[in-house]
């Protein structure tokens, strides 16, 4: 078997024990549930600033970015305002579609070569890529929002109302919510592309791995709580508002489980800044798509621009001079 | 001989489902395996051409030997400029750190597609140096490595001798064509790591010699190929012998003429090599009638005699180095403004670098069309214009006056250069024009034109000719394209605004769609132009019967 995901599925195996026998056998609900989300919340953070002032701190001394159809040029000539923009507006909606809609990865083909019959290379529409990655961030997105319901009290009304759009399929009890299942589906659809697909197999490292067996195990300890094993909910409501109130609180009767989840968590939220998942924060700085393409219209400023050796036109015509007045062509210097 | 390599063999070696070394679970683990293949890979610089431009370690060395003759320091000196350039540029730094190798761009890649190897996917050719970087700036990386199976975790490898090999390898197997970057997510842009790498190769005197010594020419003589002045003014006088036989008009140019209205900037490729000749012939004919008809005041320069950049293959302080001339000889001639020529990575650097390097260009006035009167507000500040805009204004203010007829025999399909489509966006001018000169044009499939364009495989200075192999792979994915327009609609010429396509593609089509020929768009406009006074025309610039005029 392949060590690139054996390793980290014995890591996320091991983390949920670690956080499971250390609240079920060693007592630590201290650790698990007051001290160490704190540690992982202060991590996050200060990474992530950390990361983003460091990407910040880096100059930008040429304007490149990567234009996908026809440039701002003759009056009569339709731009194509989006894909080529000449002006922050343009800039902005690229970016607004890039960000919510992952425009680019939507482009995504797939190329198939026909050998010996016709030897015809083919390009397809491959939607599915798109499909799952946009399936698996509004997931968790409205999966965070939802769990907000934990550290605020009342409850705001808007959270209320995501609650009830995501448990619109009305089924079971307690009722389903949606976000979850499609939570746990894509990222299952994404880890069978990095094992089935043979060219994602081969650019994939553990690092790719990680992060999906973390999340499969915190929506699968989720979802697991939720509807299975019925964990004291007003128990785990004390200690997250206890959290969010900065107040020590350790409710009896909340199980391993729900540590282990917690746990998971605050995992997930130290690995973040010093990972791929920095691509949250990166595809903001983007310059290839966040500049305007139009450098010919108004000038650039690299800051580090330094003086470069030139060939001047005098050291080439003190080169060239005899050879130049025989062919006739004109020169500063007749000697 | 891996360089006459048969179109057969190649196509069988193709495979979109790599496999892992046997015995290994991981590329990474696999450098010692890497092994620079002949007809892969170019000829080292020669010292002479690396001293010229002052570059570090000019000595004869051989890619293929085992001592590469590095400075002692040499994984210092890699150090030390990975480190200036993350803090440098936010693209490399941001490049380095946010890919998720969702491997979008991994079959989009014309080395990939044409090659099947897995090391020409983008993400795998960024990630040859991102696991350098992980492992010395990343301070997670650090860290991770320090726990059980965190190695692992952080994909970090340390810089040794191997993986210098396999980046050079691979380095110079990009063409910097940017087609991974319109699909990527995050905007990664290949290019933009390749240029890195070439740096830092640089920095240890590790070029090419297919673009070291056009450099070197350059910097010294004015132009890639080395001509000097007055053999460059022989050889657009034998073009003007050559177009006053096929329209009895003389077309005589100027040469660094002080006052003159334009001063005219093209690869020096169109000077010297078919059929850029004909593109180049082209060029004079229409200066001729302009000049005739509306007194149109236009200078060519010996001293700024290249269009193209192949500084921009190594470095940004050599791209700028060389790109100074254009400006340097705008402000010496006087001249209004600057047009340039048909030509792809060097409307890259004038569109996205050239204004930053070396202007402000304040001594030019922002280009105005002196004969339609249309300004140039695209370029307002950077006062070069590109030929196809400038033609395309002429012909809709109905300017010119062309036969259409005379291009009858060509039917046209129009390939996209990487540079001016993911680098400027210029996609109608040149198409407009075809439309206007020339009766029968049909499009590639939409996957391999435009934005989505397929580089001619020789792109960044690999059109060298000891790595006809790797060329003809990466040429595979364009040439696919043009043969379906070719056995679908007859097509049989392929139209280019690109002094490297000019060359490469002809060779492409030689290899792989032996019917078509390639024509650059203003060789097309100069068979079209009705000179004043001309005689009548038998002949195209190429000296073969207009469509009608076969039987004489």
């Amino acid at each position: 078997m392949n060590q690139k995901y054996l390793i980290p599925l014995t890591a996320v195996f091991l983390l949920f024990l670690v956080a499971y026998t250390g609240v079920e056998g060693a007592g630590l609900q201290w650790f698990f549930g007051f001290v160490f989300p704190y540690v992982a919340l202060v991590i996050f953070v200060a990474g992530f600033v950390y990361k983003v002032l460091g990407w910040a701190a880096s100059a930008v001394p040429f304007r490149i970015p990567t234009t996908c159809g026809q440039q701002k040029s003759l009056p009569w000539i339709k731009q194509n305002a989006i894909d080529n923009p000449s002006t922050s507006m343009g800039v902005v909606v690229r970016m607004i579609l890039e960000i919510f809609l992952f425009r680019s990865l939507f482009r995504n083909t797939k190329a198939a070569f026909n050998k010996n019959v016709s030897n015809r290379l083919s390009y397809s529409w491959e939607i599915f890529l798109w499909l799952g990655a946009l399936a698996f961030h509004y997931a968790f997105l409205v999966v965070i929002l939802r769990h907000f319901r934990f550290f605020t009290s009342p409850v705001p009304s808007c959270l209320q109302f995501l609650e009830k759009l995501d448990g619109i399929v009305q089924l079971g009890l307690p009722g389903i919510f949606l976000s979850g299942v499609v939570l746990l589906a894509a990222t299952l659809f994404l880890l069978a592309r990095r094992i089935f697909d043979a060219k994602v197999t081969y650019i994939s490292q553990a690092a790719d791995y990680f992060p999906l067996f973390l999340i499969i195990a915190i929506a699968a300890t989720g979802i697991a709580m939720r509807y299975f094993t019925k964990v004291d909910i007003i128990g785990i409501k004390t200690l997250t508002m206890g959290l969010a109130t900065f107040s020590y609180v350790i409710p009896e009767g909340v199980g391993g489980l729900f540590y282990a989840h917690l746990f998971l968590v605050s995992i997930l939220f130290i690995y973040f800044p010093m990972s791929k998942l920095m691509h949250m924060g990166g595809i903001f700085l983007s310059p290839t798509r966040n500049m305007a393409n139009n450098t010919r219209m108004k000038r650039h400023i690299n800051p580090w621009n330094y003086d470069v050796d030139i060939h001047t036109y005098e050291q080439y015509e003190d080169h060239f001079r005899e050879k130049m007045i025989e062919a006739g062509l004109p020169v500063d210097k007749k000697e | 001989m891996s360089n006459d390599i048969k179109s057969d063999e190649l196509l069988n070696k193709i495979d979109f489902s790599p496999k892992y070394d046997k015995g290994s679970g991981n590329w990474m683990d696999t450098t010692k395996s890497v092994q620079i293949r002949p007809g892969m890979y170019c000829y080292a610089a020669k010292a002479e051409s690396v001293e010229m431009l002052g570059l570090p370690n000019a000595r004869p060395w051989n890619p293929l030997e085992e001592d590469w003759k590095l400075p002692d320091n040499w994984q210092e000196i890699i150090f030390n400029g990975l480190k200036e350039r993350l803090e440098k540029f936010r693209t490399f730094k941001v490049f380095m750190d946010i890919c998720v190798r969702c491997g979008a761009c991994a079959d989009k890649c014309h080395f990939f597609l044409g090659t099947g190897d897995p090391k020409n996917m983008p993400v795998l050719r960024a990630e040859l140096l991102r696991s350098v970087y992980r492992n010395d700036f990343s301070t997670a990386a650090k860290i991770l490595s320090k726990i059980p199976g965190g190695k692992k975790l952080a994909g970090a490898r340390p810089m040794t001798m191997s993986v210098l090999k396999e980046w050079w390898y691979y380095f110079f197997q990009c063409t910097e064509c940017r087609r991974c970057s319109v699909f990527c997510p995050y905007g990664i842009d290949t290019a933009e790591i390749t240029m890195m790498a070439r740096e830092i190769f640089n920095l240890l005197g590790l070029n090419i010699d297919w673009i070291a010594t056009p450099v070197s020419n350059c910097y010294q003589t004015g132009n890639h190929l080395g001509i000097q002045p007055h053999a460059f003014k022989d050889m657009l006088e034998f073009f003007v012998e050559d177009i006053e036989d096929v329209t009895g008009v003389n077309c005589t140019p100027q040469f660094q003429k002080k006052g003159a209205d334009i001063l005219f900037i093209t690869p020096s490729g169109d000077v010297f090599a078919d059929p850029g000749t004909y593109t180049c012939q082209g060029y004079l004919i229409l200066f001729q009638y302009l000049k005739e008809k509306y007194g149109l005041d236009i200078t060519w320069s010996t001293y700024a005699s290249e269009g193209g950049n192949f500084g921009s293959f190594t470095s940004h302080e050599t791209m700028k180095r060389l790109n100074a001339k254009m400006y340097a000889e705008a402000r010496r001639l006087g001249v209004k403004w600057i047009l340039g020529g048909e030509c792809g990575h060097m409307w890259r650097v004038i569109n996205q670098y050239m204004d930053t390097m070396n202007g402000p260009a304040d001594f030019l006035e922002v280009p105005k069309s002196p004969i339609t009167g249309t300004i140039f507000e695209n370029a307002a500040s950077t006062k070069m214009v590109h030929i196809t805009e400038f033609t395309a204004d002429l012909i809709k203010h109905g300017k010119l006056e062309l036969d259409k007829s005379r291009n009858a025999n060509r039917i046209m399909t129009f390939h996209d250069s990487c540079n001016t489509s993911r680098g400027m966006g210029l996609l109608d001018e040149p198409r407009y024009i075809i439309e206007n000169v020339c009766d029968n044009f049909y499009e590639m499939p939409p996957n391999t034109i435009r934005e989505q364009t397929f580089c001619c495989g020789s792109g960044s200075g690999l059109n060298a000719g000891e790595n006809m192999e790797l060329r003809m792979a990466g040429a595979l994915p364009r040439a696919n394209a043009v043969k379906y327009v070719h056995e679908k609609f007859g097509v049989n010429t392929l139209g280019t605004i690109c002094a490297i396509d000019r060359a490469a593609l002809t060779t492409l089509c030689e290899y792989w769609v032996p019917d078509v020929e390639v024509y650059g768009i203003h060789e097309l406009v100069g068979n079209a132009l009705i000179l004043p006074g001309e005689k009548e025309r038998d002949e195209d610039l190429r000296f073969e019967p207009l469509p009608g005029k076969e039987e004489k």
